[in-house]
């Protein structure tokens, strides 16, 4: 059956591949394609500041964005299965919000509960933690609400609330804080791929990758569960041991990308729809692989267009997924009959 | 009486079946003592509310019994592990599956997780099993298309055939004719039987198709107030038990023709 793929998956990689480089090429300065293939393979370019771009930041960028796309790809994927809900995914359940809040709490409640500390806490490292934190803390309260009904529409709409919760606390927060601690979260709110160096990428990929391996070891738990929770206890499953599994997993994947590359909206929840679309499959062992190199350059894509090449703008990455994302679950809303799941 | 010879599957022991909550203990049945066969078909027949769901759902470890043992080949319910109960005992479920976009033989080949390893990866001795149950539940035609294409009766047809490729001692089945129309009714029931036939495994299913189960099964349990009885159809009729289930103001058994009439 996998052979049915093989030729889909040679295609993705090619296209993956196509967009990487593509969006090391574009970008507000424009580098001739011949050196930017140099300053690659470290041969020396015509210009030195060229070979610093390339390689200090369209490089750490365009990997952030493989990363980004991919791991909330992953996520969705398996909040939809777990929750059972088409329309799930890490943003609608809460876990970006979360996550917002815990950033929220160290930019801005810093200075609120502890004045002296607040410079020492703002560190990079600080923010992930909080993200993580935020986003592990939201999506296990959820959990525990909705494993006390059991309306699938019911445990979408807690998860909104939750939101609707910590933005309130945002809120109240923000009222609080300086005009400056206001203005770096706002920043932080538009989402960003390229504030990262090859250090804290590194710390990210580790990170990245732990979720990826706990999402990969999940794979038979997710197609068991696709036959509903009752078969698939009668079939061995452990669900309490899976479901913990795959919300560390999402938490891992999603709190880290939130923490690094601020709230993305709309990957999560549109690229696992795309790839059913294309695939026709609900089998995991496919549909891991397939999100990811959808994901991932989708992410690509959306970054290249952000970017608006050779102009000295950078449009927030946020609102460019959101502007492919939106129209995503239009279109797959319209053509329901026809919704793959 | 050479039934008493047969390896027992499944065996109870004055269990009470019902629900706890708050200390407040709900006896729905009790005084349970029934023993099921290897390769016997097993109707579970009662009126609504008598607890034959209770009764599925104690046997399957979905709820706890309320006092007595349950044994299945010999060793306590209790005992069994995830995944020993579930090579023993497999279950169709009246719930519909959560991913209709599975195609019927991926549905089937989800019977075989059990025996799979970590990622689920599919072995030849498990495809050839898969393709065994597929054969044997006559879906051969329907093996690559998609669950959401299928009609009810195909769709319990499929789920028939994953239970088969658990391949367990013991399956299950909860109303597995709602739904069905009569001719469909009657061949889910004759599949169980020939299935029972053809690879010795012991069926037990409810259903509320007394007349059918009656004609196919080996033995029935019957479901009353204040008593469980487990016999073959025969001498249920004999003994008059399917008179005691239904209130009598307006279908009687006629046991000539060993069905319900309205009076």
């Amino acid at each position: 059956m996998k052979t049915n793929y093989r030729y889909s998956f040679l295609i993705l990689s090619i296209i993956l591949l196509f967009c990487f480089f593509t969006n090391i090429s574009l970008g507000s300065v424009s580098i001739p394609i011949k050196d930017v293939f140099n300053s690659l393979i470290g041969v020396s370019t015509s210009n030195e500041s060229w070979q610093y771009i390339v390689q200090n930041y369209r490089l750490p960028k365009a990997f952030t964005a493989i990363l980004v796309g991919s791991g909330l790809g992953i996520s969705g994927l398996m909040m939809q299965t777990l929750f059972r809900n088409p329309l799930a995914g890490p943003f609608v359940l809460g876990i970006t919000s979360g996550a917002s809040l815990g950033v929220a709490l160290i930019i801005m409640g810093a200075s609120i509960f502890g004045g002296a500390l607040a410079g020492l806490l703002i560190s990079k490292w600080s923010i992930v933690i909080a993200a993580s934190l935020g986003s592990f803390l939201v999506l296990l309260a959820v959990l525990i609400v909705s494993s006390r009904v059991r309306d699938t529409m019911a445990i979408l709409i807690i998860g909104l609330m939750f939101g609707s919760i910590t933005a309130a606390v945002v809120s109240v927060l923000s009222y609080f804080s300086s005009a400056e601690q206001l203005q770096q979260y706002i920043f932080w709110g538009f989402g960003s791929l390229g504030n990262l160096s090859w250090s804290e990428l590194l710390i990210f990929f580790i990170i990245y990758c732990f979720g990826i391996v706990l999402s990969i070891i999940s794979t038979k738990g997710l197609n068991t569960l696709l036959l509903g929770e009752n078969y698939a206890k009668s079939l061995g499953l452990n669900i309490k041991k899976s479901r913990l599994l795959i919300i560390i997993a999402t938490s891992l994947l999603a709190g880290t990308i939130t923490a690094f590359a601020g709230p993305i909206a709309f990957i999560g929840l549109a690229i696992p729809h795309l790839t059913r679309q294309i695939f026709n499959t609900s089998n995991h062992k496919i549909l891991l692989p397939a999100v990811f190199l959808f994901g991932a350059i989708v992410m690509l894509i959306c970054d290249s267009i952000a970017q608006l090449p050779t102009s000295d703008y950078t449009l927030p990455i946020n609102a460019i997924t959101s502007l492919i994302g939106a129209p995503v679950i239009i279109w797959l809303l319209v053509r329901k009959r026809k919704m793959i799941f | 009486m050479n039934t008493n010879n047969k390896h027992i599957i499944l065996k109870t022991k004055n269990l009470t079946i019902g629900y706890s909550a708050k200390k407040v203990q709900t006896v729905v049945a009790s005084n349970i003592n029934i023993e099921l066969h290897k390769g016997e078909l097993i109707g579970l027949v009662g009126a609504n509310g008598i607890g034959k769901s209770t009764l599925l759902r104690t046997l399957t470890n979905v709820q706890s019994s309320l006092s007595g043992e349950i044994f299945i080949n010999s060793k306590f319910l209790s005992q069994f592990n995830n995944i020993e109960l579930a090579k023993t005992l497999s279950l169709v479920l009246t719930e519909q599956i959560t991913s209709k976009n599975l195609s019927v033989f991926e549905l089937v080949a989800l019977g075989r997780q059990p025996y799979t390893n970590w990622i689920g990866n599919l072995s030849k001795n498990d495809i050839e099993i898969i393709i065994q149950s597929i054969k044997q539940t006559n879906i051969e035609g329907l093996k690559n298309k998609k669950c959401f294409e299928l009609s009810d009766g195909q769709l319990q047809k499929v789920m028939i055939a994953r239970a088969l490729a658990q391949d367990t001692d013991l399956i299950i089945l909860d109303e597995p004719t709602t739904h069905l129309d009569m001719y469909h009714k009657a061949y889910i029931l004759k599949l169980l039987q020939k299935l029972v036939k053809d690879t010795n495994k012991t069926i037990l299913f409810s259903s509320h198709e007394i007349d059918l189960a009656i004609q196919l099964c080996d033995k029935l349990i019957v479901m009353v107030k204040d008593s469980t009885v487990i016999d073959t159809p025969k001498n249920h009729i004999k003994q008059g038990t399917f008179n005691l289930l239904f209130p009598k103001d307006l279908i009687v058994f006629d046991e000539n023709s060993a069905a319900f009439k309205i009076k």
